[in-house]
Parts: C-alpha cells; structure tokens; sequence
C-alpha cells in the first residue's frame, strides 16, 4: 500500500504551499489585498498541514505539525515591499509569483484528488472525508490566484 | 406646521400609529431668519442631499436665493419630515468661500484662470496620456452627491469615450457592500425591500445600521411605530450604545470584526429550532444545504466567546428574528465597513430567504447606502460596473450597452471587473495612473490611512483635477479645479436608499462661473472629440432632460427600468420606486414579491464572487450552480480580522457619524447651526477603560495607531468596553492647516489600508489602538463665517516634498 506515500507527498506540498503564500503576502505587502487574502489562504493550507500530520499517524507516519513562518525573511520582503511601492516594477514580479503560486496550488489540488482515490480504494472513510473537507479550499486557493492575475494584469502590461 | 429647531430636537414631535396604518403626515419647514411662508417667491421640488434617506422637499427661493426648505407631505419617504442637517443645510450653498472660477497651478500655487485655460490643461493632459500610454492611464473617482443624469454620463464618457477601466465613486466606501449582498444573494443589485416595510413589521432589526443618526427621518418613522399601538420589538447589533441601542428591545454589542461569527450563529439558532420556511427554500433558493452545514460549526457557546456576546443573548436573539411574522432588516456601516462585510451582509439576506421573508408587507432586507445618490452611481455604472446593472462578465450585456452608445463592444473595457477606488489609487501609487479626475468628494478625508492618501495624491507625476463647490483638502493638492455648481443650482433626478427616483429642480443660478457637473463633463467630452460609430458628437445627449431620457433607453428592460418616468411625472409625484415601466407605471414598491428573481444566468448582473477570497466565479461556475435564476444562499467561515488589538494598541478603532454632519463637513460644517452642534472631533470610551486609563471625560486624549496619532476630547460613554469611537467628518479645510499636511485631526489618520475581498469596500472598524491623556492644547478651528481667504492659506504644493 503507498497512502503513505500519497499523504508525505501532499503534507510536503502543503508545507510549501504556505511557504509561498507567505512569500507572497510579505514581497508584495504594498499590494493590500494580495498581502491580506494570502495570508488568509495561508491559514488554510496550515490547517490541511497539521490534520494530514494526524492523519498520517495512523499510516505510521510522523509528518510533524510544524508549518513555515514569514520568519526573519519576511519582515526585510515587507520592508522592500513598502520602499518599492512607488515604482510599477513590482507589478511583474508579482504576476510571476501569482502564476507560481497558481501552478503550486494546482499541484496540491492534484495531489488532494490522488489522495481522494487511494482513500476510496483502501476504504479509508475517515481520510476520504478529510479530502473532501481540504480539495475544495486547494480549489478555491487556485481560483483566487488566477482571478488575481487577471484582474491585476492588464494595468500592469499595458502601463 | 412646524418651524423646527432640528438640532435640540433631533427627531421632532411623536406621531404615533399601528401597523398597517399609513404613517400620519407632519410637515417641517425651515425658512431664514423673519421670513414665512408668504415672503417665498417660489418652490421648487427637490428632495434631501446630505443622507441616503431620500426625504422629499421644496426649496423656497426669494429674490434669486435660496432661503429655506419645506418637507412635502405628499412624499412616500418623508411624509413632511426634515433630517437636521436639511432643516439648516442649504445654507452651505451662498457660504462666502465657494468656488467661482476655475483654478490652475502655476509655479505651486493655485491661481484663478478661464474655463477655456482649465479645460485646456486637462484635455492637453489627457491626449499627451492617452498617446503615450493609453486609456489605462486615466481614472475617475466620483461621488455619491451627483446626480443620475451626470453619472450616466460621466460613465459613458469614461468607458465609452476614453476606454478606461478606472471609474468608481466614493461610494465604494459607503454602499459597494450593499451593492455585492444584493449581487450575492439575488443575482443583481436592487434593493428588495421599501422604508413602508417598517410600517407593517412586528420585529425590526437593525444590523451596524446607527438609523437614528445617519437616516434621521426613517428613525423618526421607527420612533412612531413604537409610540404607537402594537408597537414592534426592536433588535441592534453594535457595539456603540447608539440611540437606537437605547431604545432597543435587545442590543447586542459584538466585539468589532467578528460580525460573520456572529451571523452564523443565530443563522444556527434559527434552522435548529426551525424557524425556516422550507417550501420557500425548495422553490426559490439554492445551496441551503451548504448553509446549514457551516453553520453547524457555529453553536452558541462558540459564537459568543468570539464574538463577546452572552449565550442567553444571542439565543434571545435570534428566537426574536426566528418567530417574527413579519421581519425588516435594515444593515449599514457596521457591517459594510467591517472585516468580512459582505460575507456578514450576505447572510442577513440569507435570514431572510431561509424565512421565507421577502417582498411582503413588513418582511423586508434594507441594504442601506451612505449617500444620498450612491443608488444612482450603481444603477448609472459609475460604481463598478457596467450601466443598467450590466454583467462585464457576459459579452452580450456588453454588446447591448454598445449599441445603446452607438460605440464599438471593443471600446467598453470588459476583461476584469471594473477598477475599484482603492485600486485606483494603488495604480496611482505605483504611477501607472496619471491622471486622476475627482468629483464632488474628498478622498483626503474620507479614504483610510490619509498619511498615504496624501502622499499618492501630492505626487508630482501625478495630474489630479478636482471638480467641487469648495476648496476642500483634497482640492488644495489639485493641479486644476473646476468650481461646480450645488444641488438647487442644476437640473436632475436621484434615487435613494429604497429605490424612490426624485426630481430636482434648479432653484438659483450657481455663483460665479461655477457649472454643473454635467455640464463640465459633456465640455470635457466636446473637447475631447469623442465620437459614436456614426461619426457624431458623443456622448449624443446634452442637457439634463436629453441625458435624462438617454438614461432611460440604457436601462430598458434592466431591474432599474426608468422607462415609465418622465421629468413632468416626478416634478409632481412623491417620489416613484423603480422599476416604472409600461408594465408598472406607478413604480414598485418591493422586488421579489413573487419569489422570482434576476437571477436567470443570461440576465444577471454578476455571476459572484468567493466570499472568502473574492475571486470571481466563471459563467460556467454560475450557469451549473444557478441554472434556474433563483435566489443564491451562500455561506462563509468566519476568519479573524487582520488587525486585532494587542498589548501596544489594546483597543479597537471604529470610525462613524453624528447625526448633524455629512461625510467630510464640506457644507455643514459651513452652517453655523451644525457647526455648532458638533464643532470638533471626539473620541469615545467606555467608563471601565476611561477610569484604568486615567482619562476624565472632556480631556484631551492622543489616540494612536501604526498609522498615526490625532488628539481629540474623550467622552465618557455606554461604549462596549475595549472599543473606541471617531467620528470621521473633521477634515482640515477649517483650520491652520487647510490641506491637512501635518495631519492630527482626522480619524482616517488611523485606518488602516485594507477591504473586503468581494465588495472592495475598504475597512474603517478593524484598527487597533491606543489612548492615552494628552498634554496639548485641544485642537483649533476656525469659526464658520469668518472671513478668511482660504486660497492665501496654501502652501506651494512642492514644499512637502
């Protein structure tokens, strides 16, 4: 049986999915509702961290409920954020980082799905309903970087 | 009739009646000084513009003046009554220091010129921005104080002349919540319910919704149900003990911030003890089961530990809301301005649709709006989103909208939402918008965290042109001004809060060379060349009647169906409520009345958004979750606010309004009698907070926030404790410091830079903060009628840089 492949897998993509919302809420903190939203969503995918850590226990699994921080990394990102706030450069760094983030939700989003299925085969009810719970927030994490994107991106290439 | 002193007497005399009577008429009247009724030349009809409420009157005129007002008794909303700021308001218009000419900037300083020269700079201005860069350059940022005709025009000057994406009003900050609950829940904005609900309910609730201050005259109307027989109960939600928290059946004061939780509980509380009406829910609504599922999660005990709120009251609470026969909700400020507004707005409709609740008698939702025409910047598309209530999201609204302007689909941007104001100003900061057209509203006041605003609004690459009756704060940064005339001096209709279309006639001549603001925008247009796909002039119309019937066309057929109006029928009706068509000649007082709504995926105006994240959802999202066009119950978790109180700033900042001001104080803090009744800023707190902090009432305390520091007199109040109050108005055009450069007056010195996902309504009631008694002289300002030359007061506009 590999769920437990599966579950180290998506719990590592879980882990950098917050690693890269945070990211992306502290380099572009002067773009309010992208540093805001982001961290919200963080807040998400720290939840999925920590209930696929106790998930996995019962696969023998010790996937640590630890989750990344901003750490000191994000306060100087913060700070380089608010001294650029004036310049329009940093609007394509953060289509970049949008783009990036979308393509990593979409790569938790997968994993959630296999997950779902491996669930169903080894009939495990229990992780079955935890996919349930957490794919749809991964869809909702993905919807909103691509809607960011398009929204943000037509002032920043036609300027 | 009477000659009311509105200031002591806030609400005048009772006169009390039961449900389902009509509400008794009583006429107020202001005229200047030794005057009667006899000494007026003429009446004209008009209605109020210093709220959103929408009170009908008569503007007396005696020797080419204005000098007073009457209330119409004939009118639906008012029956005859004055809110205090109408009662002495008009005054503002002959203040000694309104604008006359145009202004432009010479060498730092404003200096009076020409139309000509003004209007010159800005369409050299515009044409340099529109080759070098194109339409993205351009934004405008409007107000919620102008009226349709101009709105609509200002729209199709800038989505259909220019081609800019970037046009919102100032009522982003007063109604776009309002307009995003309405979109949510029903598929299109509208108001569903009309103020005659109130005359029928038996439980009114009253969610972050101050009526008794900020819609006197509805509070009025609530005051006489209670005074009379079989009186209704009364439900608040707001942390301030507000004069509608006093007169209260049940207050609840929830910690700031935590309004959804709140929401989500006595949404529990109703389906668990099945209050619910479950045919309506099978008929006319989707996604119940999704509701019912998170606000499982919601239980009581919960609730109240988040929110601070006894258990007993919130099960109180909601058996009120659950067995009321006939329920008017009315929501406002304290939610649209809060964290999470339009998830918490959302699910007072959702109280409603789960009640089976609409379009009865008393069964009423009242998404309120700040302003007095912010309805009409919805409906005319200058409050983002398209005219008549038109989807950006599907291409054959778009389509539609071409062709009603005569202009190519291509010209109207239609790849994203319409840029909201607080984007705008964003695009401002980071100089990819450069030219910035402000009208009849004060961004340098009014939006949050003003050390910032000014800072973006001073930039030298940006050109900023503001169009107002007054230097106001944001004025004294402008390269160019334009002097506008004051309602009573231009032609126009608007709509208030529960759909009513007024006329408003021209009184007087504006002073000076001071114009309407339509009459600006259609030179502005001439000037600029725009032309339809015929090669003739556009915008095509050119007066307010000819904008006015253009309008019509544009909402044909739309929810906000003007067709059935004309400037005779309004000039002598009591006001009318749209839809007025063939098929509803008289008006409508209450949409939803059959259960059907605009929902259908071809005809609505939105197709939604996530209430967490705000994205947008893709037409096929919304043809696959609403194929039927009912009504949309959505859910939401509650998230805590971003910025929540700690050690350093232990309290939470909310900002609002006092009863005898409106908005920025341009007009009524130039009216002795308003003036007078609340001359300078306070703060409120709690008698608990106040004693640990050694702050007597009347002393001047220094309250402070990441963002800045302002001092202002306490006032000892029934405040939840941990929680502080602003008021919002006090600006600084009255005092040494007339743009506001050096700040420490205004509470937006202390919001925070943040808004709601969905509505993009930035918010003013989640800051954290800090008291202290300060050691300073109290702030000065100047007394109103002095005869100061405000233009000598400003600074060269390089001198802060």
């Amino acid at each position: 049986m590999k769920i437990g492949l599966a579950l180290r897998e998506l719990h590592r993509a879980e882990k950098n999915l917050v690693r890269d919302l945070l990211k992306v809420s502290d380099r572009h903190k002067a773009e309010h509702e992208i540093h805001h939203v982001a961290r919200d969503l963080a807040g998400w995918s720290e939840r999925h961290v920590r209930d696929l850590a106790e998930a996995g226990r019962r696969y023998d699994l010790d996937l640590g409920t630890s989750v990344p921080t901003s750490g000191p990394l994000g306060t100087i990102r913060e700070k380089a954020s608010e001294l650029t706030r004036g310049l329009a450069q940093p609007g394509l760094l953060l289509l970049a980082d949008l783009r990036r983030l979308h393509r990593s939700a979409a790569g938790v989003s997968l994993d959630w799905e296999l997950l779902a299925q491996g669930a169903q085969a080894v009939k495990d009810a229990d992780l079955l309903a935890l996919a349930q719970q957490c794919h749809p927030q991964t869809l909702r994490q993905m919807k909103w970087s691509n809607s960011m994107l398009k929204i943000l991106s037509p002032q920043v290439l036609a300027s | 009739m009477g000659h009311r002193d509105g200031v002591r007497d806030r609400w005048g005399t009772r006169t009390p009646y039961g449900p389902g009577d009509p509400w008794p008429v009583r006429v107020d009247m202001r005229l200047a000084d030794g005057l009667t009724e006899a000494d007026v030349d003429e009446w004209v009809p008009s209605a109020a513009v210093l709220h959103s409420n929408g009170d009908g009157l008569d503007i007396a005129v005696r020797g080419g003046r204005v000098v007073g007002v009457r209330g119409r008794g004939d009118d639906r909303v008012n029956r005859g009554r004055l809110d205090p700021k109408d009662l002495f308001g008009w005054q503002a218009n002959s203040a000694p220091d309104r604008l006359t000419t145009p202004l432009v900037r010479v060498d730092g300083e404003l200096v009076e010129a020409s139309w000509e020269e003004a209007m010159d700079r800005v369409v050299a201005h515009s044409k340099r921005l529109l080759d070098d860069q194109g339409p993205s350059a351009i934004g405008f940022c409007t107000s919620g104080q102008l009226f349709a005709e101009e709105y609509y025009t200002l729209a199709a000057i800038a989505r259909g002349g220019l081609g800019t994406n970037h046009l919102d009003g100032n009522t982003r900050l007063c109604t776009a919540t309002a307009a995003a609950a309405l979109k949510e829940s029903f598929g299109c904005d509208g108001q569903p319910g009309s103020y005659t609900d109130v005359d029928h309910a038996d439980v009114i609730a009253l969610f972050g919704h101050n009526v008794a201050e900020t819609q006197a005259v509805l509070w009025t109307r609530v005051l006489d149900r209670l005074a009379g027989p079989r009186p209704p109960k009364l439900l608040c939600v707001d942390p301030r003990t507000t004069p509608v928290a006093e007169a209260a059946t049940l207050h609840l004061a929830p910690i700031p911030g935590t309004n959804l939780a709140l929401m989500n509980g006595l949404l529990h509380e109703v389906i668990a003890n099945g209050w619910i009406d479950e045919d309506y829910i099978g008929q006319s609504t989707v996604g119940f089961d999704e509701l019912k599922e998170m606000v499982a999660d919601y239980p009581p005990d919960r609730v109240a530990e988040i929110c601070g709120v006894p258990e007993d009251q919130l099960r109180e609470a909601a058996r009120l809301l659950g067995t009321a026969e006939r329920l008017t909700s009315t929501v406002l400020q304290g939610f649209y301005q809060s964290h999470q507004a339009t998830a918490a707005a959302v699910q007072v409709n959702n109280l409603h649709l789960v009640r089976g609740m609409l379009g009865k008698p008393g069964c009423g939702v009242l998404q309120m709006n700040g302003q007095p025409t912010a309805e009409n910047t919805r409906e005319c598309g200058a409050d983002g989103d398209l005219t008549g209530f038109r989807n950006w999201a599907n291409d054959s609204h778009v389509a539609e909208l071409a062709e009603v302007w005569n202009v190519e689909p291509t010209q109207i941007p239609h790849y994203g939402p319409p840029t909201h104001l607080m984007q705008m100003l964003r695009y401002a900061e980071n100089g990819t918008l450069r030219l910035l057209w402000v009208s009849a509203t004060n961004p340098a006041v009014s939006l949050p965290d003003l050390p910032r605003i000014r800072s973006i609004l001073s930039q030298e690459r940006l050109f900023l042109v503001v169009q107002d009756a007054f230097l106001t704060e944001t004025a004294a940064l402008a390269d160019v001004v334009l002097p506008a005339a004051l309602w009573g001096e231009k032609t126009g209709t608007f709509t208030n809060a529960d759909r009513t279309v007024h006329f408003s006639g021209k009184a007087v001549d504006p002073p000076g060379a001071a114009r309407s603001d339509l009459d600006i925008f259609l030179d502005y247009a001439r000037r600029m060349d725009f032309r339809d796909k015929d090669g003739n002039p556009f915008p095509q119309w050119h007066d307010a009647e000819s904008a006015f019937q253009a309008w019509q066309q544009a909402s044909a057929g739309r929810p906000c169906d003007y067709t059935g109006l004309s400037y005779a029928k309004l000039r002598t009706s009591g006001g009318i409520q749209w839809p007025c068509n063939e098929e509803h000649p008289d008006g409508t007082e209450r949409l939803y009345a059959d259960g059907k709504f605009f929902a259908d995926p071809d005809y609505c105006e939105s197709y939604g958004r996530d209430l967490v994240t705000g994205a947008t959802m893709e037409p096929v999202e919304y043809k696959a979750m609403n194929p039927d066009g009912k009504a949309m119950i959505k859910a939401a978790e509650y998230l805590p606010p971003h910025e929540c109180p700690d050690e350093r700033f232990p309290f939470s900042l909310i900002t609002g309004r006092t009863i005898y001001h409106f908005h920025t104080r341009t007009k009524t803090g130039r009216v002795p009698q308003l003036n007078d009744a609340e001359p300078e800023v306070w703060v409120e707190i709690a008698a608990e907070d106040a004693k640990r902090g050694g702050i007597e009432d009347g002393a001047v305390t220094a309250i402070t926030t990441p963002r800045g520091t302002i001092h202002a007199r306490a006032r000892v109040t029934a405040i939840r404790e941990g929680v502080l109050f602003l008021p919002f108005h006090y600006g600084y055009w009255d005092t040494a410091d007339p743009a506001g450069r050096d700040g420490g007056r205004a509470a937006n010195e202390l919001t925070p830079t943040d808004w709601d996902p969905v509505s993009k309504q930035p918010l003013f009631k989640t800051a954290a903060a800090s008291i202290a008694a300060a050691d300073v002289e109290p702030p000065v300002h100047r007394p109103v009628g002095s005869d100061t030359e405000v233009l000598e007061d400003l600074e060269p506009r390089g001198a802060s840089r």
